[in-house]
């Protein structure tokens, strides 16, 4: 399966900048109705950019609903789904406890999605839970290719530090048959990431991490990294490659040109000229 | 390699579990929490032993340290039990529901010179480090006001609840957040003595309260003020920032940046006249393994060196812990004035 060299991400959109609360604010301002986020992903396909990768963040299933009711200019373009929208979970964990929130999340009663035994049951079966949720997350992505299926770096990492491999595998297996996607994974631990996978069989996984010049969140830092991705058989997705903003463009991409294995880059930016500029730098170096 | 063991798995619990498992100087061995539900997780998926009984597993297993992240009415049974075993103990924030108990444990963990440590983990942020430095160094000259605010997300709608909806066991707003604010100002820009004027303001909480606003005054007589609220949705997840003014100028800072204004140049730290903005990529901890953010991975380092070398540290103990319960019994009290 050939993933795009491009890849158009929605940190902007949803108040995410990993270098300002303000400049979050703004964004937050900017992109207020969904109009505005369907109008820069236009802008973003009108240069030639196939395929977004986003959040399960509520909003998105708004963006899904204009795509599905607009076929014509949608029906080729992809979205790669990122699943969970942490935050969300997050923030409700806190208030309600981790019990509390798969009530609060689950779709229908829990209790009768198990229908016999209740939380008993689901003790039994976390890897059932975990379908659930999956399948919850997805919903909003009904009649559109997603290709590609994300877990987010929160959950990745927490199961790497876990060790609790098993989860990794049930999730690969459960992506390829249930929805005849390949499964990808976000980290912040790139290179443990990978040997966890390879361990337990998964070979030549989607990994999307932080690579950038200045080492920004490449955990252990940017040596092992790069020996990584000049050494090791994975299919490397590039993020934070201008490390929240402390690189310019054409410094950042231009490194990546430096490991021939990186397939793509996902990147986020607000207006025309930046995506452009972006995609043809990709073009260009990668 | 030490042995650890983790107390209390919600969601900070696990997330110190996810952390100190693949420490290169730690094996975490088991964990305890109630929850036969969360127990059976890690039983099914990993490969650590799990109790439902905090001292059985202190009993049972040789443990070098010990992470508590159990809601704060347990800390002190939990925290004394360890201490008295000789287990070095790193324990959840808020420290302590009460300043008797907290002054025990304090001088207990002093008496056997255990490492101890809470995980107040915004100073190993590297913004706020630098703001501590730059203070320390006098950029500002004498200081004239400060505030100190954190916002978020947690409660946006009327509900019942969780532990976190009792006052008696420390489940609101002062607590949660306010507490991570105030010790911020205790460590970075001094240590409060008196609230001269609080408000704890319920918004959608039944019994807790959801804002905090106060007036504090340190202990060298300047004065600022305190404002956080956790039932504003305008954030997507905590925001903590400490605004700073002095004679020479005013630093703002935040998890992401650090912006520094002063009337003229400090050329010993390369700073302009006017504003310089220095960001969270350029100071960050570097760590070996991420989750959630830094932070939260320097202060678990921070804590197995201390152990490794057998010395309590200075950054985080019990006894600054300590400090920032005393700082909010002032404001409780003169929240009923």
């Amino acid at each position: 399966m050939k993933i795009d060299k491009v890849l158009f991400g929605d940190n902007q959109f949803f108040a995410v900048n990993h270098l300002s609360d303000e400049k979050s604010r703004e964004q937050a301002i900017r992109f207020k109705d969904d109009s505005a986020i369907i109008r820069v992903l236009d802008q973003a396909i009108d240069v030639g950019i196939n395929t977004f990768m986003c959040t399960t963040h509520d909003r998105i299933a708004n963006i899904c609903d204009h795509m599905r009711a607009n076929p014509d200019r949608y029906s080729n373009f992809n979205i790669y789904p990122g699943m969970p929208y942490a935050h969300k979970y997050a923030n409700a964990v806190t208030e309600l406890g981790i019990i509390g929130t798969i009530k609060q999340y689950v779709p229908g009663n829990i209790f009768g999605t198990f229908a016999k035994g209740g939380m008993a049951f689901i003790s039994k079966d976390f890897i059932k839970l975990m379908e659930i949720f999956i399948d919850a997350e997805m919903k909003m992505f009904r009649g559109i290719n997603t290709p590609v299926i994300f877990i987010q770096n929160v959950v990745v990492d927490l199961i790497l530090g876990l060790k609790a491999y098993d989860a990794f595998h049930a999730y690969d297996e459960y992506i390829r048959k249930e929805y005849n996607a390949e499964p990808g994974y976000i980290t912040m631990n790139m290179p443990a990431l990978l040997d966890a996978l390879n361990s337990i069989g998964i070979k030549n996984p989607v990994i999307c991490s932080s690579i950038n010049k200045i080492g920004f969140r490449m955990s252990g830092g940017k040596e092992i990294y790069e020996n990584y991705l000049r050494e090791k058989e994975f299919r490397p997705i590039a993020m934070q490659v201008l490390a929240a903003g402390a690189l310019r463009p054409k410094e950042a991409i231009e490194y990546l040109g430096n490991f021939p294995r990186i397939e793509s880059v996902l990147f986020g930016a607000s207006s025309k000229a930046h995506i452009k500029e972006t995609k043809e730098l990709i073009e260009q170096y990668l | 390699m030490l042995k650890a063991g983790i107390i209390g798995l919600g969601k900070m619990g696990i997330s110190h579990a996810a952390i100190v498992a693949p420490h290169k100087d730690v094996e975490l061995v088991a964990v305890c929490d109630t929850s036969s539900l969360v127990l059976e997780g890690f039983r099914k998926f990993t490969t650590v032993r799990v109790y439902d009984d905090f001292k059985k597993m202190i009993d049972t297993e040789a443990l070098d340290f010990v992470v508590i992240a159990t809601p704060t009415k347990f800390h002190f049974p939990m925290v004394k039990y360890a201490l008295e075993k000789g287990i070095h103990t790193f324990c959840e924030k808020p420290f302590s529901l009460t300043i008797r108990e907290g002054e025990e444990l304090v001088s207990l963990a002093d008496r056997k010179n255990l490492v101890n440590q809470v995980g107040y983990h915004n100073h190993f942020i590297g913004t706020f480090r630098e703001l501590k430095r730059l203070l320390q160094k006098g950029v500002l000259g004498e200081l004239v006001h400060f505030t100190g605010e954190a916002y978020g997300p947690v409660v946006t709608k009327p509900k019942g609840g969780t532990w976190r909806s009792d006052p008696g066991e420390g489940g609101g707003c002062l607590f949660d957040y306010a507490s991570h604010v105030i010790n911020l100002i205790q460590e970075i820009i001094g240590r409060p003595v008196r609230a001269e004027g609080a408000m704890l303001k319920k918004i959608y909480s039944r019994d807790v309260e959801d804002a905090v606003y106060s007036v504090l005054k340190l202990e060298s007589g300047l004065t600022g003020i305190l404002s956080v609220n956790w039932s504003d949705e305008t954030y997507r997840k905590m925001s903590t920032s400490l605004t700073v003014i002095g004679k020479k100028g005013k630093i703002i800072c935040d998890a992401t940046e650090l912006k520094i204004y002063l009337k003229a140049p400090d050329s010993s730290e390369k700073l302009d006249r006017g504003w310089t903005i220095k960001y969270i990529t350029d100071l960050a901890i570097p760590v070996d393994f991420y989750l959630r953010g830094e932070e939260y991975s320097a202060q678990i380092d921070n804590f197995v060196n201390d152990v490794l070398n057998g010395k309590p540290g200075n950054i985080n103990t019990f006894r600054q812990g300590l400090e920032t319960d005393r700082v909010m019994e002032l404001i409780m009290a003169e929240s009923k004035i």
